[in-house]
């Protein structure tokens, strides 16, 4: 059974379908990412799992149990750490840790979590003081300290720096090999291909995809990116006849094509065939970023 | 959980030094100043034998939790839901209902240590009797407490934000101390401005106490004006307070 199911879930602000119809499951002990360009429906939907929000329509169930209607038995196993919040300006970092501690039925000790996000030294630093790199590191704590099944993480490294960011990254895989399901909302492609065993990619209120980071990739048009500079001019006609070709660019007398596999392969023989040598030739898989770039570019145009 | 975040809440309310002076020492000290202006201890004919200060207490004792109700505790709850403080809670088992409650808990409590000061200090320093019928004081005065919270709860319900919480909460401030007899005891207010001001939650607070005070039970119609202010502040309340 899925920890998470969502199907077909709808949400409507003041006449407009912020999510229209998004459907996914994780299972247990995975890390799910929901990639997707501002405004696409993203934080809406984690809301409504996390029981924030009250769907439209829609399935939701997290560990089998509904976030709204049985709210109390969902927030003892899922932690939560959402895009905007505080906590008391005046509570220090020690005591919010308490007071979210006691809590749970179950709650890990807060000190080697403190320790292990670097907040040992903001132990007694009131939260009002902290910087916005701490207080990130404090709600991702929170977000763990009730031992929960489920973590739900709203732009987890957003105001992190790099190294606190891998970090994170790094504490973010040893909850999952605790077992913990770990559902994900990023910007960045780096944390999303790092981290996660599948993607959804959310675009205008909808999935537009929804694969491992590689087959995302993969099924992106352009996945493989050729470049070389010929040692002899190469015909427009004889490039366009290139089998799954994307695009053609052509730089200082350096060629740039993108394609699939089977495009590099047909270079490789037009090249042989017109006894051309290719100097410099790289051939790269595209990144997640181009395959984001590509899944959503309708909605921008 | 919830005894959790009542201790925090107190916690918190320890380390504001403006709420702690405005609500637990102003209102004693306001009658420690009109205490020690001699003329202010003499009986008064038009107050029914009374001297200034005797009136000047259930003034105080209702100045606390006016402060409390209308003034901080608006401005800490509409800052927990404006802050997102609330939204966070809502993901714990903890549901945001126990810091709302915690709240009302920490202001009430303050409110009646203020009272309870007031008329300390009104016995030991200036021999103003304590109240001669208890029950019904006591009874008054947990009223005026509920009244001030549950307004205060709408003046949060109502402000979007800590700033506009600050506007409204001043509006009913002023009128409400007005009504508790801060700038002329009930006692000595005009016949019809005293009757009108006998329907405000303060003003029957003030005459409540007032009649504890000398021994008589507080009527009815004063504890039932209260009693439907509590009742109709608390359903608007509950009506329009937003969470997030």
């Amino acid at each position: 059974m899925p920890v998470i199911e969502v199907s077909e879930l709808r949400k409507t602000y003041s006449g407009r379908a912020v999510v229209d119809g998004v459907s996914f499951a994780v299972e247990e002990g995975e890390i799910f990412g929901i990639l997707g360009p501002n405004g696409a429906g993203k934080t809406t939907t984690v809301e409504c799992v996390e029981g924030l929000r009250v769907p439209d329509a829609g399935r939701v169930r997290v560990t089998g149990l509904d976030p709204v209607a049985d709210h109390a038995r969902v927030a003892r196993v899922l932690g939560a750490q959402l895009q905007e919040s505080e906590l008391q300006p005046k509570l220090t970092v020690r005591e919010g840790l308490e007071l979210y501690a006691s809590f749970y039925p179950n709650p890990s000790p807060w000190a080697p979590l403190a320790e292990r996000l670097g907040l040992t030294a903001q132990l007694t630093t009131r939260f009002g003081k902290l910087s916005g790199g701490q207080k990130q590191r404090l709600f991702i704590a929170l977000a763990l300290i009730g031992s929960p099944k489920v973590v739900v993480l709203d732009e987890l490294t957003t105001g992190l720096d790099p190294r606190a960011r891998r970090d994170t990254w790094e504490l973010i895989e040893d909850v999952r090999a605790g077992g913990v399901t770990v559902l994900l909302v990023t910007h960045f492609m780096e944390e999303a291909q790092r981290l996660c065993d599948r993607i959804a990619v959310i675009d205008g209120g909808r999935v537009a995809a929804l694969d491992t980071p590689a087959g995302l990739i993969r099924r992106s048009a352009g996945s493989t990116v050729i470049s070389f500079t010929p040692s002899a001019p190469l015909e427009d006609r004889d490039l366009n006849a290139l089998p799954a070709l994307t695009s053609v660019e052509r730089k200082d007398g350096r060629l740039t094509l993108a394609g699939t596999d089977e495009t590099v392969n047909a270079v490789i023989t037009l090249l042989a065939r017109h006894r051309i040598t290719a100097h410099q030739l790289r051939v790269s898989d595209a990144t997640l970023d181009d395959a984001f770039l590509d899944l959503t570019k309708e909605s921008v145009a | 959980m919830t005894t959790a975040v009542l201790r925090t809440e107190v916690r918190l309310f320890r380390r504001e030094p403006g709420a702690l002076f405005w609500i637990l020492l102003f209102p004693t000290l306001l009658l420690v100043i009109l205490g020690s202006i001699p003329s202010f201890r003499d009986h008064q004919a038009d107050l029914g034998g009374l001297r200034t200060i005797d009136v000047y207490v259930p003034v105080a004792v209702l100045l606390g939790m006016i402060v409390g109700g209308l003034q901080s505790m608006p401005q800490t709850l509409t800052g927990y839901r404006e802050r997102g403080i609330l939204r966070r809670m809502a993901t714990t088992p903890v549901r945001p209902s126990a810091l709302l409650s915690a709240q009302m808990l920490v202001y009430g409590g303050a409110a009646l240590a203020s009272a309870l000061l007031s008329l300390l200090v009104g016995r030991l320093a200036f021999d103003v009797p304590l109240p001669k019928q208890p029950l019904g004081y006591v009874l008054a005065l947990l009223l005026a407490v509920l009244a001030a919270l549950a307004l205060g709860s709408v003046v949060s319900a109502l402000s979007r934000t800590t700033k506009i919480a600050g506007a409204i909460g001043s509006a009913f401030f002023f009128p409400s101390m007005f009504c508790a007899g801060v700038w002329l005891p009930t006692q000595a207010m005009p016949h019809l401005m005293a009757r009108i001001v006998g329907y405000t939650p303060f003003g029957a607070a003030a005459e409540a106490l007032n009649r504890a005070a000398a021994g008589h039970w507080p009527g009815w119609e004063h504890l039932g004006v209260l009693v439907m202010w509590v009742l109709l502040l608390t359903g608007a309340a509950s009506r329009w307070f937003r969470w997030e």
